[in-house]
């Protein structure tokens, strides 16, 4: 058997506040298998954002041992935090979060050229937008001209650009209504179906069925 | 990795147009600040240039007097006649050393001078100053422009501002001399050209007659007010003094001696003093240029926050993000400064026609470089204007920056 691509064990996040040391994440182990689809629940609070920064490397845990990939990433600069961000990593947020100076197809670029310091010309960037469902006319859109639903498409195809081993989807569809939604979550589906392994954090038990697994966290720590 | 193709660059720019007017704002105090300091340094360079022209025409002058003590080494411009202090003056034999030792280095030439009331026309009352010398001295010293040098006993020349104002022409005579004392009748042999302020002997309000009628008429002959030395070569001018003093002033000091190179320069120094406070004053600008620059850079990267913090995100180094800001206030700069020359020129040109009304220097390097250094000028206050807020954003935490609305 393979190593896990995630692999947390007892991590404990905690925010030094003026009014206190805030623990957020409390000595947490998690295993997730490459190809997974995990969907993260818990209520407000509960240390599920803390959780999703933390895998997505956006924040380092204050204690324990966090490997992405077989990297510990409380050993990583922010240098190659970054770099594993870019190579490994796709993120899609709840808000979409596309460049607005950018159009829809330079959005998707983005990350290529800053991998391969160099603008696509394989076409790779064009197909990844055609299978999302966006098309050549739309890309040439700026993210304010685009409904929610096609500015998350958009946000898929700039998540896969760079063939991430890793995607983290924080509430995909919490700004969608139902039917883009579930659009979405197919689509999400799709991806896993071809071996991506999807961490996605939601609050919406009809996401979550998407997912082979669900996580309860609660009080910063895994509920049974 | 060529800049314009950077897509940080691209983003950049794009940022500017977004905020077109503000931008343009900033860039526009950046424009007004390169002007100031560009136009201010050609002014200098050209009022320099112009002054140490008319300068050097008289930089190989110099002059010797009698020592009077006190004041030694201050010069007295050619031709102002030091000869008020009857006491003071250089003797034949002074002449003679003097002579030996300068006039392997250039002309070499003695007068008298004093001033005195004269009666032309009409026994109009008027004063001028009158110098005594030798005729052969004459021909090297004096340009005629109308008549001749004097050719009989007691024929003078006269410069032509007296002559403009007295109403003489070549032939007229008139007295020298008060009424209540002894006067000289003379005769107008020729008016002198105008010499300003860059001859050995200023004429233009002077009347120069022979040694022999001077010294019949006021006496002390021998006993020079001045001498002057034209030197071939102004390299030499320290050379001769050095000489001049060590034989002349060896017990005691009984002449002075002057250069008209130190005051050339002393004049370009206080020119260069000049402009400095004025390129000062416009440094101000500057500087509100660069507190405008701040602001908007300030705006910008708080404006874009969680734009920074999707940059982050999805796998934007530090310094990329660093670099993007900095693009945007270099941008700001490069738009700015190149305005800011292109009015510079027409600025300073029309500056410089006004008030120094010469161009003649304009286009020379002294005063062309001021372009340049403008644009360096500018740009580089935007970019270290944008420095701080560039790192600013670079250091943004990715997770707080999401987070931002």
């Amino acid at each position: 058997m393979t190593s896990p691509i995630v692999e947390v064990r007892s991590i404990t996040k905690v925010y030094s506040l003026p009014s206190g040391d805030v623990v957020a994440l409390d000595n947490l182990s998690l295993t997730i298998e490459e190809g997974e689809f995990v969907a993260i629940m818990g209520p407000s609070g509960s240390g599920k954002s803390t959780l999703m920064n933390q895998l997505g490397c956006l924040d380092v845990p204050t204690k324990g041992r966090l490997l992405i990939a077989g990297t510990d990433v409380r050993t990583l600069n922010d240098h190659d935090l970054t770099q594993l961000r870019l190579n490994t990593l796709g993120y899609i947020f709840q808000r979409y979060n596309l460049i607005p100076l950018l159009t829809a197809y330079e959005n998707v670029e983005y990350p290529y050229i800053l991998k391969h310091r160099k603008q696509d010309d394989t076409g790779h960037v064009r197909d990844l937008l055609e299978s999302v469902g966006i098309t050549r006319k739309m890309a040439r859109h700026r993210p304010a001209e685009l409904s929610g639903g096609q500015q998350q498409r958009v946000a898929i195809a700039r998540a896969l650009v760079n063939n991430p081993r890793i995607l983290i989807c924080d509430e995909p569809t919490g700004n969608l209504d139902t039917k883009t939604g579930n659009q979405i979550m197919d689509m999400l589906s799709d991806l896993n179906k071809k071996g991506n392994t999807i961490i996605m954090v939601t609050h919406n038990p009809e996401t979550a069925k998407y997912a082979d697994r669900t996580v309860i966290i609660r009080d910063g720590r895994i509920a049974v | 990795m060529k800049i314009f193709s950077d897509i940080l660059f691209t983003l950049s720019a794009r940022s500017i147009r977004l905020n077109m007017l503000r931008s343009i704002l900033s860039a526009l105090g950046i424009t007004i600040g390169v002007i100031a300091i560009s136009a201010m340094g050609m002014l200098g360079a050209n009022m320099t240039s112009v002054v140490s022209a008319q300068m050097s025409s008289m930089a190989n002058t110099m002059t010797v007097t009698a020592y009077t003590g006190g004041s030694s080494g201050g010069w007295s411009p050619p031709g102002m006649g030091g000869g008020s202090n009857d006491d003071s003056y250089i003797t034949d034999k002074q002449y003679d050393d003097i002579y030996q030792i300068a006039s392997r280095y250039g002309t070499v030439y003695p007068y008298y001078s004093e001033s005195d009331t004269i009666y032309t026309k009409n026994d109009q009352k008027g004063r001028a100053t009158i110098y005594g010398l030798d005729k052969e001295d004459m021909q090297t010293v004096l340009t005629v422009a109308n008549g001749t040098l004097p050719r009989s006993e007691n024929d003078v020349v006269v410069g032509t501002t007296l002559a403009g104002r007295q109403d003489l022409e070549v032939g007229s005579r008139f007295k020298i001399g008060d009424e209540d004392e002894q006067q000289i009748k003379v005769r107008v042999s020729g008016i002198l050209a105008e010499t300003g302020l860059s001859s050995s002997l200023r004429t233009d309000n002077a009347i120069v007659m022979t040694d022999d009628l001077y010294t019949s008429f006021y006496g002390g002959e021998g006993k020079y007010d001045q001498v002057t030395i034209l030197l071939d070569n102004v390299n030499d001018s320290a050379v001769v003094k050095n000489a001049l003093t060590s034989k002349l002033n060896k017990r005691e000091d009984v002449i002075s001696v002057s250069d008209s190179s130190s005051m050339a320069s002393r004049v370009t120094e206080s020119i260069s003093t000049m402009v400095t406070f004025m390129q000062a004053i416009a440094a101000i600008s500057l500087l509100v240029a660069a507190v405008s620059i701040f602001n908007v850079m300030m705006m910008s990267v708080t404006e874009r926050i969680s734009e920074i913090g999707i940059l982050r995100s999805i796998g934007t180094q530090k310094d990329e993000v660093m670099r993007m800001f900095v693009y945007e206030a270099l941008i700001i700069g490069l738009i700015g400064s190149t305005a800011g020359v292109i009015l510079s020129f027409i600025a300073g040109y029309i500056v410089v026609a006004l008030l120094i009304g010469s161009t003649a220097y304009f286009f020379g390097w002294n005063s062309m470089m001021y372009l340049p250094i403008g644009m360096v000028i500018g740009v580089s206050i935007c970019i270290v204007t944008g420095l701080y807020p560039a790192w600013r954003a670079a250091n943004m935490d990715p997770v707080e920056a999401l987070r931002a609305e």
